[in-house]
């Protein structure tokens, strides 16, 4: 008995000694088969526990558990270390550097003017306004003579056409859809469009192109006062250009709107204060507006005593050049990748 | 209309400094577009006096003059030897900024200090009659009492800011500085002064002379015509006052009959001209130019007529064009002594277009195209009758008045209530008196209804909605408030169409496109090459010769941004664009009808994708940009078939195809023929164009789902060697067909040619999806299905097979 007990702690020392040495989860599994499998040291051991008296037994079988219940800890313990270690290792050697860029997904650009339109037709869809459409190709009677701009009148010079013959040309203005739109729509009120589109005029510098947008707007109903015209543009102006902007009327002239309207926005660099871009004045001309020509509403079919309506115009390039700060009308024409990609 | 602060104070009260004038008259509607300061460069100009005058020690052409301004002495030297002791002379400070542009620096000429620079008339942009005949060739000497220290602008004074009118079509009015003081007295309230020839209703005292006949021939394009005959005619320059005026007006000073018709036509907008009347045989005609009738114009051109144009002619000959230019033989010289002074009123029509025929602008052309005051013609005689006894230059003796066909007085009405109803706030009838009042417009009031007299020179004023602008103006538009629009409130979204191309924009950028804005015109031979040469719409008046035609296709103005990039080394190119083609759609030419705009879709693609460490980049190529054109196509839901190309002779022939929806062609993709590519597009470049409206009608906007699959599908591979000639697509409906109802979908994921497939074969492998709707599919089904496909390709195209 004494033998055996000897014997059981040599063991459990030396195992316990060896397990600490082996580094493998191999290592040790192969050891707990060695020593606490079937055919191991330690069952070795306990069957020589027949050898001894049966009064003895109960000790033995109570040492040699303790002594497997311990090794099987210390194994577990051990097994945990090293799959905690290898994990450790494995994690060690996976690392990668994070600030390595990810996956290239490629982006396009919408362009400029495109994104302000669009920013635009979504300001006055949510304020009841539909979209209407003309062609860029026109007849006189639609582009001047309908509104109010007969033959030979002086303010026909205001602009200057690119002809296709004598009777149509490119559009100077996004106006013909008013017209266009009131005959197609009459009797029915309210006449309520914006028409963004392509228009033509002969000029070509850092500030003008020979092709620009316009979007046009047209708002026709019984008792359209000018002050719905301030209340529509100024909301308008806020989405566009910021909660805190403010508006201003100033007289003008456009054949096809009597009074008309010059209208500026409070600067949205300066807030109003003063800079390069306003000229230091704290307002910027956007718009061109009034109330629609009781002759331009008679030629789209509604009685002027009856309607009064507005309209207004204004400059997507402009627009744009003021929301981005771009400088030269051309850059949007030029379609140069380097310029394009930054929207 | 550059006005003249220092004038226009004589006709009307002015409180304000220039530039709270410029505000209050732009925001009354009269834009003002700069406000100049005409002395601005003869800010440090003083008068200074020449204490002493010696040699410059080390110059022989130097003199070293000491300068006293009052206070100080300067110490100046000088190059001019036309210097006395004593003499008062203009001395720019140092800082001073001339107007010719020179800046002046304290500075060492030869060793010595010049703490100035003393000035000649040229440098400071004056007429050197303003100082003593000594200053011709060198400084400009002033007058004995000039007063030492004063700034020389105040002295000579030039202290005056002119405004420039950027004047609206409808005020040709205020083409006239009496009209301009009229306008400023009605926006700030102050009093004008105009003396009496300003009103045009007061009559010249003067005879109406028997000897002058006039014969209006043509009564609506010559509404009037009066004339003043002036004997004892002298011609000498016009007084500094007159002269000074004149050029701040921008109108050069010439001699006082010309100056003098000059400035009335400032003053009250009436364009005159002065014949020699000695060269008028018999009574004077206003009629239209025969065809093929020459005129040697002022300006020594000899000008072909024709009858379109208008005539100012005697009994026997053309005296000049009316209303545009005198003729050079009836010109006022030196020794005329008896003068024709013209005040007429020519109709725009006429003018303008004598202009545009013969090329010919003059201030007087463009006065009239705008407008002038069918009335104030004789009133403008009377002024220039006084004016030239004023000046010693003539003695008027008569006038001629012929009526041709004049406008009729005109009386507009309006009410308070309509007023306050179209601009959206409150106005009261006194609010209207005011605005009528400071307008000067005489009105009687009759119940409610304002009836208004409109005076001759507000020729824009017609109906009641222009003086509802009047009062807002006056009032001014500060008063509109931002008020909401009463009545019900109205839905706004796009159309199924605007929805459509919006979101195939959306799409194409998704697919990492940039997409572009090109000019809707272009070079022609462009055009004719990608689109449609017969139905190119061209333009008469092109800015520039590369601008010559509406577009009939996308693809030359995507092929330009390519190029243009390429050049600046952006070599990598994925771009598009949406917009309208013109399509004549008619043989005529001239268009006896509106062509026909057709929105289509381009796009274009050349280089590669961005390098990445994470994956090998892709070439723009064929399938690069079919691939974009099928992601398209799933996105809107529509199913293209891609055929190959007949008939594109700019594109590869192995590598283009046409682009079908159903049995419909809309549009063709392909990479460019290597042949043209070096004339027209970065090398390699694919492109691709699609009509957008059939795109639209076909695309399924409204989606039907389907739930998911109850039982699991079966994957399976296959691979099969077919000839080369035979088209992918062809043995994917085969083996789609073959497969039956239970094979879903059958993909290809692989393209193989070279060792072991025979040359002239290759290897198509598809990844083939099974499925049942109603139980799960055992291996052995599968199987079959697989062997009847590959039998079935076996058989129908010659192939062979092998297992992956
Ligand atoms: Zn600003």
């Amino acid at each position: 008995m004494v033998r055996l007990q000897e014997e059981v702690r040599r063991l459990e020392a030396e195992t316990l000694a060896l397990l600490a040495k082996t580094d493998t989860l191999d290592g040790i599994r192969d050891l707990k088969v060695k020593v606490l499998g079937k055919k191991g040291t330690l069952t070795a051991l306990l069957r020589q526990m027949g050898s001894l008296p049966p009064q003895e037994r109960p000790l033995m079988g109570q040492i040699v558990n303790e002594a497997r219940n311990k090794l099987e800890q210390a194994w577990n313990e051990r097994e945990r270390l090293l799959e905690e270690r290898i994990l450790q290792e494995r994690l060690e050697g996976e690392r990668v550097d994070v600030t390595l860029p990810g996956f290239r997904f490629p982006e396009g650009h919408l362009h400029p003017l495109s994104q302000i339109i669009e920013e635009i037709e979504d300001i006055f869809l949510g304020m009841g306004f539909e979209i209407a459409e003309g062609p860029e190709i026109e007849t006189d009677y639609y582009n001047f003579e309908a509104l109010n701009l007969p033959k030979e009148h002086p303010a026909r010079d205001m602009q200057d056409s690119f002809y296709i013959s004598e009777e149509i040309l490119l559009r100077s203005q996004t106006s013909p859809v008013q017209i266009r739109t009131m005959e197609r729509q009459h009797p029915r009120l309210p006449v309520k469009i914006i028409a963004p589109g392509k228009v033509y005029r002969k000029d070509d510098d850092a500030t003008h192109s020979p092709m620009f947008h316009q979007v046009e707007g047209l708002f026709v109903d019984r008792g359209i006062r000018m002050s719905d015209l301030k209340g529509v543009l100024l909301n308008f102006s806020r989405q566009m250009f910021g909660a805190d902007r403010e508006i201003r009327l100033r007289p003008s002239f456009f054949p096809f709107t009597e009074p008309s309207a010059e209208v500026d926005v409070s600067c949205m660099l300066c807030g109003g204060a003063g800079c390069r871009v306003c000229k230091g004045t704290g307002w910027l001309e956007i718009l061109g507006s009034g109330m629609v020509h009781p002759k331009v509403l008679a030629m789209g079919g509604y009685d002027p005593r009856e309607v009064t309506g507005f309209a207004f115009g204004m400059g997507a390039e402009r627009v744009a050049m003021l929301k981005y700060g771009i400088e030269d009308m051309r850059l949007m024409f030029d379609n140069d990748l380097r310029f394009l990609r930054q929207f | 209309m550059k006005v003249s602060l220092e004038w226009l104070r004589e006709l009307v009260e002015v409180r304000q400094d220039a530039a709270d004038l410029a505000d209050t008259l732009t925001n009354g509607g009269i834009e003002v577009g700069s406000v100049d300061d005409l002395n601005a460069g003869l800010a440090q100009v003083v008068i200074g006096v020449i204490q002493q005058l010696d040699r410059h020690p080390n110059s022989e052409k130097l003199w070293l003059c000491l300068v006293n301004t009052g206070e100080k002495s300067f110490s100046v030297v000088t190059g001019a030897g036309n210097l006395r002791k004593g003499d008062k002379v203009p001395l720019a400070l140092p800082g001073a900024e001339l107007p010719n542009g020179v800046s002046i620096q304290a500075s060492k000429l030869r060793g010595v200090l010049s703490e100035g620079m003393l000035c000649s008339a040229e440098e400071l942009l004056l007429e050197t009659t303003v100082g003593a005949k000594r200053s011709a060739g060198g400084i400009l000497i002033l007058a004995p009492e000039a007063p030492v220290g004063e700034k020389l602008a105040a002295y000579l004074g030039l202290d005056h800011h002119v405004l420039d009118l950027e004047l609206y079509p409808n005020r040709p009015d205020c083409l006239a500085m009496v009209n301009v003081a009229r306008e400023v007295s009605s926006l700030t309230g102050e009093k004008t002064h105009l003396p009496k020839w300003a009103d045009t209703t007061q009559l010249p005292r003067l005879p109406f002379s028997e000897d002058i006949r006039v014969v209006i021939d043509e009564p609506d394009l010559c509404r009037r015509y009066a004339g003043l005959l002036v004997d004892d005619v002298k011609i000498a320059p016009s007084p500094d006052w007159m002269r000074r005026r004149l050029s701040a007006a921008g109108v050069r000073p010439i001699n006082n009959i010309v100056d003098i018709t000059n400035y009335v036509m400032l003053e009250l907008g009436q364009p005159l001209h002065a014949f020699d009347w000695e060269t008028i045989e018999g009574a004077v005609h206003v009629r239209r130019a025969q065809a093929g009738e020459k005129l040697v114009t002022l300006d020594k051109a000899e000008r072909s007529l024709d009858p379109d144009m208008l005539l100012i002619a005697d009994d026997r000959k053309a005296l000049g064009l009316a209303g545009v230019m005198g003729g050079l033989e009836s010109e006022v010289t030196a020794k005329t002594r008896k003068i024709l002074v013209e005040s007429a009123h020519f109709a725009p029509v006429s003018i303008r277009r004598t202009g545009r025929r013969l090329g010919l602008r003059s201030e007087a052309a463009n006065r009239f195209e705008k407008g002038v005051n069918p009335y104030g013609c004789l009133a403008a005689l009377g002024r220039v009758s006084e004016l030239l006894v004023r000046l010693g230059a003539g003695q008027p003796l008569a006038l001629v008045d012929e009526v041709g066909r004049l406008p009729g007085p005109r009386q507009v009405i309006f009410t308070a209530r309509r007023t306050a109803e179209v601009l959206g706030f409150a106005v009261s009838e006194r609010d209207l008196r005011l605005v009528l009042d400071r307008l000067g417009f005489p009105f009687k009031l009759e119940g409610d209804e304002f009836r208004v007299e409109i005076p001759s020179y507000r020729m824009d004023l017609e109906i009641e909605e222009d003086i509802i602008e009047e009062a807002a103006r006056l009032l001014g538009y500060g008063r509109i408030s931002a008020t909401q629009p009463r009545g019900g409130q109205t839905e706004g979204r796009r159309t199924e169409q605007q929805e459509f191309r919006r979101r195939l924009r959306h799409v194409l950028v998704g697919a990492g496109m940039d997409e572009v804005t090109t000019y809707s015109f272009v070079r022609a031979e462009a055009d004719a090459a990608w689109g449609s040469a017969e139905d190119a719409v061209a333009l008469l008046n092109p800015l520039r010769e590369e601008q010559g035609v509406m577009r009939t296709s996308l693809i030359p103005g995507l092929l330009e941004v390519a190029n243009r990039n390429v050049s600046r080394h952006n070599l990598d190119v994925s771009v598009f664009e949406i917009g309208n083609v013109y399509l004549a759609d008619q043989p005529d030419r001239p268009l006896r009808r509106l062509p026909r705009e057709s929105l289509r879709v381009a796009g274009l693609a050349a280089g590669k994708s961005k390098r990445h460490w994470l994956t090998s980049p892709y070439v723009h190529d064929f399938f690069y940009l079919k691939g974009i054109v099928e992601k398209m196509a799933r996105e809107l839901r529509l199913s293209f078939v891609f055929r190959p190309a007949r008939d594109e002779p700019l594109l590869h022939p192995g590598r283009s195809a046409d682009i079908y929806l159903g049995e419909t062609k809309v549009g063709v993709l392909g990479e460019i023929h290597p042949a043209v590519a070096k004339e027209w597009a970065p090398e390699r470049g694919v492109v691709f164009e699609l009509e957008v409206d059939p795109l639209f009608r076909q695309a399924g906007m409204r989606l039907k789902a389907r739930s998911v699959p109850r039982y699991p599908g079966v994957q399976r591979d296959l691979a099969v060697v077919v000839p080369r000639e035979v088209p992918a697509v062809k043995v994917r409906e085969r083996i789609l067909e073959l497969g039956g109802e239970l094979l879903q979908e059958a993909e290809i994921f692989d393209v193989y040619t070279g060792q072991p497939i025979p040359e002239d074969h290759r290897s198509l492998a598809f990844s083939l999806h099974y499925l049942s709707p109603e139980r799960t599919l055992t291996d052995e089904e599968v199987n079959a299905l697989n062997v009847r496909i590959i039998e079935g390709i076996q058989q129908d195209f010659d192939a062979e097979w092998r297992k992956e």
